[in-house]
């Protein structure tokens, strides 16, 4: 029984989300191996060779799999898989972008968004965003699953001393091509990935006034995140939006202001690990998930936090 | 182009769902079912499309139970010009919905293929993947913009840390995110002549297409519930709980 994790990486460094999948892997135990695919990506295989646990690196470099076209590098996978009980990817936008096309391929059913292993056969992920939590079992020869990093702790990045050893396939599929890219320019940490969410809902009455939030986010290395009522109202553009529809947070500490709380708002962030709420309104629904609740005007509120942290 | 838009039939959005007390799955007797949101953008897309003059027709299919025709009378209602309800009334693996896709794909010979991320149920986000795979088409995913450039489609991609435009040769398939635009309500009117507009009704025999799965789901359980919190009596008390008590900040 052997794993293969593709390899989560930007700009020539393996990405955080690769240690938590790697951490699943392990649990599903037997040996694990991770594919790098990339152009000009040595230094990511090096860096995948140190990380604890793995015995193998796989380097596909080749400039089909520069921007990891699902095109491309699924057929890659498909052409590795064949040697592995379980192809695993961290349930990132690459990873949801790539793995579905191979599990296909290989005409097995994908497991998405894993929170657990049960066994090497058996996972647990949440359905209905969060508010069921499904236990499925894979009969296929080969698994193929995506992994929720909020649900694993992290390897080390370092400690192992894997062997690398060079894929030649090269699958160009020609059908697409990458145009450009544009990578927010943020100095606050990406939200799904942020120890410290800040968010505001329609209580912040305008888009205006989260310049107060942003302040307070700046001082706790925060990212800043929204309600749909915020999005819905123009307040914010809507990748800020954190909920059912939204993008699932899981952070150490999620600060709700001006949040009532509706369930598709708690669906995207129930899972956090401290949750404070600060509402006027003493009755709003967020209270019964806050571990701290604080009712208070926020606009007196905020700028005191912000003070006193 | 002909458009082809996958719909799901979906528990609404804003409905509590409550887990089954054997853990079978979720209950959902009696409960509101409306379009998948995702859909809804999908559906709105293929009609700007049309506007635009890019797309000629466009064809709204679903697979699901016999109720799923309300969902397509709704994509009717909004712009789609006519509609194919694969029935079922099994809970299908994402796989086996792309299989079924496919099947209507290869009859309908469409030059895109529009659908939702995911469905907000299953939560799967495989399906439009999926289907890629099966006609090898490419696939533009999590797309906030999508424009026409002659024989290739150019979409931009929501990642995670920003977008990315990637250009497709046709036919391809595209799955919305939220951002990629707002959907319309559909007027009374729409609703009315809607009822009038064709809907074909397919099996999975028909189609050819086996829908066997390799996944079984053992249980459905209800999440952990979370402890009670205290509420503090001001930002000062909230701060010092959070340096000292949760060691958070």
């Amino acid at each position: 029984m052997t794993t293969l994790v593709i390899a989560e990486h930007e700009n020539g460094a393996i990405a955080p989300a690769t240690l938590n999948t790697v951490a699943a892997a392990a649990k599903i135990g037997g040996d694990i191996h991770v594919l790098v695919a990339g152009l000009n990506a040595a230094a990511v295989a090096d860096a995948a060779s140190k990380i604890a646990g793995v015995s193998k690196v796989l380097l596909a470099d080749n400039a089909a799999y520069e921007h990891q076209l699902p095109e491309n590098v699924a057929p890659l996978v498909v052409e590795l898989a064949s040697g592995y009980s379980h192809v695993l990817a961290a349930a990132t936008s690459n990873g949801k972008n790539i793995l579905p096309r191979v599990a296909a391929q290989l005409d097995v059913d994908q497991i998405s968004e894993i929170i657990s292993v049960e066994s090497a056969d058996t996972f647990k992920r949440p359905i209905y965003a969060g508010n069921a939590i499904a236990t499925v079992q894979s009969s296929a020869a080969v698994k193929v699953i995506t992994v929720r990093a909020t649900g694993f702790d992290a390897v080390a990045a370092e400690g192992g001393s894997a062997s690398v050893e060079a894929v030649g396939a090269a699958h160009d599929a020609g059908k697409s091509s990458f145009v450009s890219e544009e990578l927010a320019k943020s100095d606050r940490p990406e939200l799904t990935a942020a120890k410290i969410v800040v968010s505001g809902g329609r209580g912040m009455q305008n888009g205006d006034n989260f310049k107060h939030l942003y302040t307070l986010a700046d001082k706790l290395g925060a990212a800043v995140g929204a309600s749909r009522a915020a999005v819905d109202a123009g307040f914010v553009p809507n990748d800020m939006q954190v909920g059912q529809t939204g993008k699932i947070v899981a952070p150490q500490l999620y600060i709700a202001v001006g949040i009532s709380g509706a369930i598709q708002h708690l669906a995207g962030m129930k899972d956090s690990k401290v949750i404070v709420a600060i509402n006027k309104d003493e009755e709003a629904p967020i209270f019964q998930v806050a571990d701290y609740g604080l009712v208070a005007d926020l606009f007196e509120a905020i700028p005191e936090l912000e003070k006193l942290v | 182009m002909k458009v082809l838009v996958a719909v799901k039939r979906v528990v609404d959005y804003n409905v509590k769902v409550r887990v089954k007390p054997d853990n079978s799955g979720v209950d959902l007797a009696n409960v509101k079912m409306s379009m998948n949101p995702f859909c809804e953008i999908a559906v709105e897309e293929a009609v700007r499309l049309k506007e635009k003059g890019i797309a000629t027709e466009i064809v709204a299919v679903s697979v699901g139970p016999t109720a799923a025709q309300e969902q397509l009378r709704t994509a009717l209602a909004l712009g789609a010009d006519r509609a194919v309800l694969v029935e079922n009334n099994e809970e299908l693996s994402s796989l086996a919905i792309a299989k079924l896709l496919k099947a209507v794909v290869d009859k309908e010979q469409p030059q895109l293929v529009i659908m939702g991320k995911q469905a907000i149920d299953s939560d799967n986000n495989q399906t439009g993947q999926m289907l890629g795979a099966l006609t090898g088409f490419a696939q533009g995913t999590f797309a906030s913009k999508v424009e026409r450039d002659g024989d290739v489609l150019n979409v931009t991609r929501e990642i995670d840390g920003g977008l990315q435009t990637v250009a497709l040769n046709l036919p391809a398939i595209v799955t919305t995110d939220l951002r990629l635009n707002e959907p319309r309500y559909a007027s009374l009117p729409n609703i009315m002549k809607a009822k009038k507009k064709p809907l074909d009704v397919l099996t999975p025999d028909a189609l050819g297409v086996s829908t066997a799965s390799t996944v079984k789901t053992l249980k459905v359980e209800a999440p952990a519930g979370r402890q009670a919190g205290i509420k503090v009596k001001s930002v000062a008390e909230l701060v010092e709980k959070l340096k000292n008590e949760a060691k958070v900040i």
